[in-house]
């Protein structure tokens, strides 16, 4: 291969770097109305009353929002696809708010001074009711968050509002109780993960305007341009053909970006004034209005026999979607569908629970989705186990965990919010992620701890995974490529790059069925007039559907270049052979592209060449990794130091090795972030506290003292050029790693996230209070 | 009221309000390499220079760059360029949100520092928040970038 899985820089960093106008903020007209949001001061209240007079008769002011008037008709923001197994429970502004930071009302004004004068000057009467904070007592409380008539599901979800449930599910292979009974040893844990924030650097920004053809056109930070314009369209019945949404490059999504964030009240602001209208989140309003990561209670059980055969998972989850119920089925599914089959080898296999509202910041989609999660308790509790079987933890995952050409029920049976799909692993190069990482790390030389010479401990500590590949038969990517005259490409893609290089990696697979360089591709995402659909940057879909739709793609372009090139030189195509630059006949004749070009589209046979080609998975083969941590803990403090992280992983052959090193490390250290230090604060009230970066400490320069990552041979022959995604699986081992390395250095098992020096500590504590007892 | 400075070498005068910060005034008239991230001081986003050292363009009130020298990348290509170059090698360029801050930071580095090793470098560069990458490509992208300065 000459493009694909080489070294290419990205296309577009340099003009990035360079300052050229490229983020949806830089492209807003200059003279755009600034749209503010007024914002609710309690976690849950009624809307009694609400005067907008004032704020409508300040000098500037071209427009005040009120649940008073706009459509009313319930949605979800989350996009995902169609119809969603996210329930409707949203409405555009709404008679009640349900969390700090939620929308009272908007104002539109000249400028942000304006702006924010005016929604100083709405008074609103609110009646406070009793806010449900504590997502393990959601369940039939006395408040009911979601009172509303108009609400509903999509498809069976187990959405029940009435309970504060926004979804259920059960599933089970076999008799866990039965199995469980049967166990030589079983362990039980409870473990808990916090509201992550996503805090990617560009906050969410939007920005409108009328067309010439009297169009709305919307530019949107969001990782989902086609979700965008559906959502629009059917929440403020404007006819989707009169919606263009343009995602120009995009800051960091994380799956914060995969919903509608200040796209409604921006759109219904521009179609009332027909003026350009923008907003741009705060930071603050990023951190307390925007989403989060579902925190999760997860109850654990593993049974397993002397010898170290894993016989049962048992695994209950309590999940919280805070106030609306964005990818809340789904996410919690993932905690199962993407964990879980790790050991398939189990006999039975139990998972279920509930998702709860709470008057919190919603949670949505986040990098990981639920495996995350899930991953923490899971692989925490192997450890746990592996203790108290006497056994290594290493020989007991490589006993039970998934092989290449194994399969597990799980597959089928849990899908994205319904059933799933059946499929066994053509690559899964676990075991030598394992041995590859032990060496890297040293494992052997420093597992379980040492002390070092300061008195400090250092310990390792390990944890595997996986994720998916995009959602099989459900969303779908397409992509077309056009020649133009002197032969270059272009190639319009509906998927979007969000900072992940999927316009590169897209790029370079075109370039490589056709035999040319990337310079002679120039690649365009997304319009939503332009590029034919793609269901957007998520589930860690874009390389291997967008990717094989990329294939699919170019090799009909190939075909079709072949067809004319075989007609100007009066042969049959069988004889005719392409260098990508040249097509030479077995006569020996040749005609150049740049030639063949002009020629169809300036001389003879004169018709423009266009290939498209869609793309939607019958399986999501699983990217594989092992993840290792080394640490240094001071126990008189419990501080630790992250010295090194070693991730090996398997994602097939990597398209753009740099860019998927930069996926994998970029999710660790966001693993990192969770499992170490990134905590999550509200007031006994139920307001964020940790809303900036002062308070909500992200990783810096500074956290991680080394990474050492590497890609295992590996040819996923479904994807394209062997490919499997990467997006999403570098963030899933941290928690577990680290919780277990503190395991090993301090015997103090911590079980809630983040894994904090203080809980270390009060680990500590409690352990030596036992001993002395 | 109207300040006079010099931006990016050459000299302009501009309208800008009091409170109003350098970083609204530059976005204002659409020098957009300069970013927001946050509500103030804890990103590292809104880097510029100003007179040669870096600052946060949100922190700093526009009428204080009265007669001062402001340089964003867009007045320096030639260096941004070789970054550039060193982040495209080292699989460094992501969102690219942070990324003329950083260029500014280590175009700033350059010129003080340029022997900075890794640790220095992380140590310079810790204002700066990335969200998307794990930092390393970064200081590698830094190394390779310094080492061919000098
Ligand atoms: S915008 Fe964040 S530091 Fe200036
Ligand atoms: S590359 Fe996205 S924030 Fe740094």
């Amino acid at each position: 291969m000459k493009v694909v899985n080489q070294y290419v820089p990205s296309v577009d960093g340099k003009g990035i770097m360079l300052g050229r106008p490229a983020y949806t903020d830089d492209l807003a007209a200059p003279d755009a109305l600034i749209v503010k949001v007024l914002r609710s001061p309690h976690a849950f209240a009624k809307i009694v009353a609400i005067d907008t007079q004032a704020a409508e008769a300040l000098e500037g002011v071209e427009l005040v929002l009120t649940h008073k008037n706009v459509p009313r008709k319930a949605f979800t923001r989350a996009g995902q696809g169609y119809p969603e197994p996210s329930p409707h429970d949203k409405f555009v502004l709404d008679t009640y708010v349900r969390y700090v930071g939620d929308e009272v009302a908007a104002v539109a004004a000249i400028d942000e001074k304006t702006a924010q004068k005016a929604l100083g000057l709405i008074v609103v009467q609110y009646e406070v009711l009793e806010p449900v904070l504590d997502f393990e007592s959601a369940i039939d409380h006395a408040s009911i968050i979601h009172p509303e008539e108009g609400i509903r599901e999509m498809f069976p979800t187990g959405f029940e509002p009435k309970r504060n449930i926004a979804a259920a599910y059960d599933m089970h292979v076999g008799n866990v109780e039965a199995s469980l009974a049967s166990c030589d040893v079983v362990v039980r844990e409870t473990f808990h993960t916090q509201a992550q924030a996503h805090a990617m650097m560009e906050p969410h920004t939007v920005n409108a305007r009328m067309d010439y053809q009297d169009r709305l056109l919307m530019y949107s930070s969001t990782q989902t341009p086609f979700h965008v314009r559906r959502i629009l369209s059917q929440a403020l019945d404007v006819p989707i053909s009169r919606i263009r949404v343009i995602k120009p490059r995009v800051g960091g999504g994380f799956g914060g970006k995969q919903a509608l964030h200040g796209e409604m009240l921006v759109a219904l602001t521009t179609l009332r004034t027909r003026k350009p209208a923008k907003m741009v989140f705060t930071r603050q309003e990023v951190f307390e209005s925007s989403y989060s990561r579902h925190p999760m209670r997860i109850d654990i059980a593993l049974g397993a026999m002397k010898d170290g055969t894993l016989k049962a998972i048992d695994c209950r989850i309590l999940s919280d979607t805070g106030a609306y119920g964005e990818h809340a089925l789904t996410v919690f599914m993932v905690a199962g569908s993407k964990v879980l089959p790790l050991y398939n080898k189990v006999d039975a296999v139990r998972f279920g629970g509930q998702v709860v509202y709470t008057n919190k910041t919603p949670a949505g989609a986040y990098r990981g989705y639920g495996a995350i999660q899930g991953n923490f308790a899971l692989e925490s509790a192997v450890d746990m186990l592996c203790e108290r079987l006497e056994i290594d933890p290493i020989v007991f995952r490589r006993k039970n965990m998934i092989a290449e050409g194994e399969s597990s029920p799980i597959f089928e049976i849990m899908g994205e919010g319904t059933e799933g799909t059946a499929m066994s692993m053509e690559t899964c190069k676990l075991d030598t992620c394992v041995s590859r990482g032990l060496t890297l790390i040293d494992w052997h030389k420093k597992y379980p701890r040492q002390t070092l010479p300061d008195g400090r401990i250092k310990s390792v500590g390990m944890a595997i995974a996986m994720q998916g590949s995009g959602i099989p038969y459900i969303d779908m990517g397409a992509a077309t490529i056009k020649l133009n005259d002197d032969g270059f490409y272009n190639l319009m893609v509906g998927a979007t790059d969000i900072g992940q290089g999927s316009d590169t990696i897209l790029t370079q697979i075109a370039a490589e069925v056709l035999m040319t360089t990337v310079d002679r591709v120039i690649v365009y995402s997304s319009d939503s007039d332009l590029t034919p659909f793609d269901a957007g940057a998520y589930a860690s879909s874009t390389t291997y559907v967008s990717g094989n739709a990329v294939l699919a793609a170019a090799e009909k372009m190939k075909g079709m270049l072949l067809d004319e090139a075989a007609r100007a030189l009066g042969c049959d195509r069988e004889l005719v052979r392409f260098d990508g630059a040249t097509f030479t006949a077995d006569s020996g004749e040749n005609i150049s592209l740049s030639k063949l070009s002009n020629r169809l589209y300036y001389n003879e046979d004169q018709q423009q060449l266009t290939a498209t080609a869609s793309y939607v998975g019958t399986k999501s083969p699983p990217p594989f990794m092992a993840g290792l941590i080394e640490i240094d803990l001071d126990p008189e403090t419990g501080e630790i130091d992250i010295v090194d992280y070693v991730s090996v992983v398997d994602c097939g052959t990597a398209i753009n090795p740099k860019l998927a090193i930069g996926q994998i490390e970029g999710g660790i250290v966001q693993g990192l972030g969770m499992a170490h230090f990134e905590a999550v604060k509200y007031t006994a009230q139920g307001r964020l506290i940790s809303n900036d970066f002062l308070s909500y400490k992200i990783p810096t320069q500074r956290s991680v003292k080394n990474l050492q990552t590497e890609i295992v041979h590996s040819y996923e022959p479904s994807g394209p050029f062997g490919a499997k995604s990467v997006g999403e699986i570098g963030i899933d081992t941290p928690p577990a790693a680290l919780a277990n390395a503190v395991y090993n250095a301090t015997g103090v098992r911590i079980t809630s996230l983040p894994i904090t020096a203080e809980k270390i500590m009060a680990g500590i504590a409690a352990k030596k209070g036992e001993q002395s007892l | 009221m109207k300040i006079k400075f010099m931006l990016n070498d050459r000299s302009q005068t501009w309208h800008t309000e009091p409170g109003e910060s350098l970083l609204d005034l530059l976005r204002r008239h659409h020098v957009v390499s300069v970013k927001k991230g946050c509500d103030g001081s804890t990103c590292g986003v809104c880097t510029v220079l100003m007179n040669q050292k870096p600052v946060l363009a949100c922190t700093v009130l526009a009428v204080r760059c009265a007669g001062e020298h402001i340089h964003t990348v867009e007045g320096l290509a030639d260096e941004v360029e070789k970054i550039s170059e060193a982040f495209g090698i080292e699989g460094a360029d992501q969102c690219g949100f942070c990324n003329p801050g950083i260029a500014l930071a280590l175009y700033a580095l350059k010129a003080e520092h340029p022997e900075a090793d890794a640790a220095e470098i992380k140590q310079y560069l810790e204002g700066h928040l990335c969200r998307c990458s794990g930092y390393q490509s970064q200081v590698k992208a830094a190394l390779r970038y310094l080492g061919e300065a000098s």
